[in-house]
């Protein structure tokens, strides 16, 4: 069938504001959205910008808005968007991070929060011989969490960046929780300063919106309120007041 | 822009990280990634990474070893293949201590399962020894090593596509670079660069591989003349997805998954009565496309793309869901069904190269019969051949590769650029890669390379694919070569500088072309069939003539053949069968 994609377009060279191209392209109900890009890209117009890699939603290099959606381009068919001739599908770049090219968005603040929740095992103590030792069940507290590939729908579906653009956001908020979570690991207070403070997990106000987004299953709102309730214990446990930002 | 690093490594997947751990704690390292380095294809490995460990039952890294060269056809340097699995076990248990999430045993210990082609006791039968994270055990690999270089502060360029290498003397002395978001040309001056690239399934239609697996390390070295060695030997995955060849990982039938045609027969049973369906991957592609010529595929219409079901339905409740969650819902996403309730229609895919740029133990490249070597000039991963995968290549293997090369070769580059002091560049050392991009960016209008790579992969999947004969191979390359010929009057339609991912797409374009030539005129002389190299017209092995590993040299419009012997000083060469 035709379908027509409806791309909003900039090109920092020639635009001083975005602007959306039409482009009628024939596809099979069961296509991907990403090969209808790619179908665009090889036979009428060479100068469609998006990121691509794996197109089986595991490298997580084709999010964007798919008609109001956070979504992998290559993890949403067809059939899901459009249902008959010249339906119309609307594809934007992803909200919150600046627009370097038509659908690539320019992620280093993305990757900056990421990395400042220290997203690596912290363990002082004398590696051992072998495996360190850890139950499937330890495991499992934390398993979807490893799910992560860091596309950043999350943090386009998330409404709190609208009023907050300082907010850690759902995603390396989830991976904190993956670390201190892990039974293996040493860092939680290491990790505290970032996580317990009006812009880190008491920003998150249970819009789910994250969860609704992630093309990874990661139960995103949750993580965030099992680390609120972490910190809320630990300070508890050493008479200490959480960093919320309100004031008693 | 000029920049100056003791270490520059070339590719973000598993094998550039863990090297760029190495370098990096005591040489100033740079890594280039043309893409974000999460998104690297490392993290599309699902099923496993073997290791002896022992955590199920007996296990011996000489059996592993063993393994790994019969599973090869007897083409892996066997030394090389017992460093594979004797460095395989404190691999494993050092990317455990880095946090890598493995699943674990009743006790808490790592959790192995099978896998093709790995047996205990020389072939007694099929053996635990694949370590996994669920089916995602290279996404946790990428993760894992990401993390850690977080944690080190290595420094990456991101979204920097190779273009050429500055190669003076039998000496490397750097790299160009385009920088995507301002199509900047970088120059990277260094005392030693290490390709970690990864594969180029692209060459074919039907692929596993990422689009980003356009072989620009290979392409780039052979273009300066470096010999690529084993390039007839690629990889066809059995299991790929009918039609899209996404991957549908070994280890479902490593979990009791069973092949059937369209009687519903076990029908590896007749090719590999002892394997069964856990055979090594060539034997049991090569069983699928037999089925299928023969009538006995779903269809029945013995056409090239009919397909036969991997059926899971059997497997205990729960074991989908818990041990493969990533492979249901690829099933439902692109299939719409459940493999609990419905076999996977599953067809071979091109899945990986066997064969790249020559190295030695250390990952240096070497170039010759002789072992002669290029000062500083490293190679790792899928785009090296180092070789421990021969003709055949067993699932786990590769990243274990990864892990074991990769940090074999960072650490010889840490010590070797402690003694040599930082290399003085010519100032012209970026002219050619300006010209290269000058001349697809002039404004003239030429053909757009879409229809040209479409062409490409059509006629490898159907020529230079699980079965192959002279005709077809010639066919191949003769049509390679024209398209070589006509990419000389490509254009590009962008012509901005921010991002252009059109320019970037006919970069890849000529280096797929070019390995696209060098696989063809590898594979049209091999006059034998070996591994995954299988001649209709040259059906057996022939050790007297070909026990040998091709080194194929890029000369303008040809290619140029010689070779070198294969280390066989452990195990002597036999049929192999399982």
């Amino acid at each position: 069938m035709k379908i027509i994609l409806k791309i909003e377009r900039f090109n920092p060279e020639t635009d001083t504001e975005s602007r959306f191209q039409e482009y009628t392209v024939e596809v099979a109900p069961t296509d991907r959205l990403l090969d209808a890009l790619i179908t665009i890209k090889q036979f009428q117009d060479g100068t469609l910008g998006f990121r691509k890699s794996c197109a089986h939603g595991v490298c997580g290099s084709d999010a964007m808005r798919i008609n109001g959606k956070d979504r992998l381009a290559c993890k949403t068919l067809v059939k899901e968007v459009a249902d008959a001739d010249g339906d119309v599908v609307e594809i934007k770049p992803l909200r919150h991070l600046p627009v370097q090219r038509d659908l690539i968005v320019d992620q280093t603040v993305f990757f900056d929060k990421y990395k400042s929740i220290q997203p690596f095992l912290i363990n002082d103590e004398p590696v051992p011989a072998k495996e360190r030792i850890q139950s499937q069940e330890e495991r499992m507290k934390f398993d979807d969490t490893t799910n992560c590939i860091l596309c950043a729908s999350c943090y386009s579906a998330c409404p709190i960046f609208d009023k907050n653009k300082n907010f850690l956001g759902p995603a390396a908020l989830s991976q904190g929780y993956r670390f201190i979570a892990d039974s293996r690991d040493k860092g939680f207070e290491n990790r505290l300063p970032e996580l317990d403070r009006p812009d880190g997990v008491w920003a998150c106000q249970n819009h789910f919106k994250c969860t609704e987004a992630c093309p990874r299953w990661i139960k995103i709102t949750k993580r965030i309120n099992q680390t609120k309730k972490m910190i809320q214990n630990h300070r508890k446990r050493k008479g200490e007041s959480i960093n919320d930002g309100t004031t008693d | 822009m000029k920049h100056e690093f003791e270490c520059v490594i070339v590719g973000s997947g598993g094998a550039g990280l863990y090297s760029a751990l190495e370098t990096s704690a005591g040489a100033k390292t740079a890594v280039l990634s043309k893409l974000y380095p999460v998104r690297s294809h490392t993290g599309a490995a699902q099923g496993g990474i073997s290791a002896a460990l022992g955590n199920r039952e007996e296990d011996k890294p000489e059996w592993h070893a063993f393994d790994t060269v019969k599973g090869g056809d007897y083409l892996v340097d066997q030394q090389a293949a017992m460093i594979l699995a004797q460095d395989a076990i404190q691999a494993i248990y050092d990317l455990e201590n880095r946090g890598l999430p493995f699943s674990r045993t009743t006790d808490g210990k790592i959790d192995q399962r099978r896998f093709g082609g790995h047996t205990k006791a020389f072939g007694q039968g099929p053996v635990r020894r694949a370590c996994y994270a669920a089916d995602r055990t290279g996404h946790m690999i990428l993760q894992t090593l990401y993390q850690q270089c977080i944690k080190n502060k290595v420094v990456f360029f991101d979204e920097f596509q190779v273009i050429d290498v500055i190669l003076e003397a039998k000496t490397c002395k750097g790299v160009i670079a385009i920088e995507l978001a301002t199509g900047e040309l970088h120059t990277f001056a260094a005392k030693s660069v290490l390709f970690a690239t990864g594969g180029f399934g692209r060459i074919f239609k039907i692929t596993s591989n990422a689009f980003a697996n356009t072989g620009d390390g290979p392409a780039v070295l052979a273009r300066k003349g470096i010999p690529l060695q084993d390039m007839e030997f690629f990889q066809f995955h059995p299991t790929g997805i009918k039609g899209l060849g996404i991957l549908i990982t070994e280890a479902v039938r490593g979990e009791g998954g069973i092949l059937r045609n369209n009687a519903g027969e076990r029908f590896m049973e007749q090719y590999a009565p002892t394997l069964l369906d856990l055979a090594p991957r060539d034997m049991v592609s090569r069983a699928i496309m037999t089925e299928i010529a023969a009538g006995r595929g779903m269809r029945g219409d013995k056409k090239i793309d009919d397909y036969v079901n991997l059926d899971a339905t059997h497997l205990a409740k729960g074991v989908l869901e818990a041990k493969l969650p990533d492979i249901t819902d690829f099933c439902k996403t692109y299939l719409g069904i459940d493999p609990n309730n419905t076999p996977i229609p599953v067809l071979p895919t091109a899945h990986y190269a066997m064969g790249g740029i020559p190295t030695d133990l250390h990952g240096r490249v070497v170039v010759d019969e002789k072992g002669s070597i290029i000062e500083g000039l490293y190679a790792a991963g899928e785009c090296a051949c180092v070789s421990v995968h021969g003709a055949n290549r067993l699932g786990t293997n590769s990243l274990l590769d990864l892990v074991v090369f990769g940090r074999r070769a960072g650490i010889h580059i840490g010590e070797y650029v402690k003694t040599i002091d930082f290399p003085a560049i010519p100032s012209d050392a970026a002219a050619d890669a300006q010209t290269w991009i000058d001349r697809l960016t002039d404004g003239k209008t030429g053909p757009h390379g879409g229809h040209m790579a479409e062409e490409m992969q059509t006629v490898m999947m159907e020529n230079i694919g699980v079965y192959r004969n002279e005709t077809g191979m010639a066919l191949a390359v003769k049509t390679i070569q024209n398209l070589r010929d006509r990419y000389g009057d490509v254009r590009v339609q962008d012509f901005s500088k921010p991002f252009n991912t059109d320019l970037l797409e006919l970069i890849e374009l000529k280096n797929m072309l070019d390995l696209a030539l060098i696989t063809g005129v590898s594979s049209l002389y091999r006059k034998e069939s070996r591994g995954a190299h299988s001649r209709q017209d040259f059906p057996d092995r022939d050790d007297d003539n070909w026990l040998k590993h091709t080194l194929a040299t890029l000369k303008g419009d040809h290619v140029n053949l010689a070779y070198k012997p294969v280390d066989t000083s452990i195990w002597e060469p036999k049929p192999r069968a399982y």
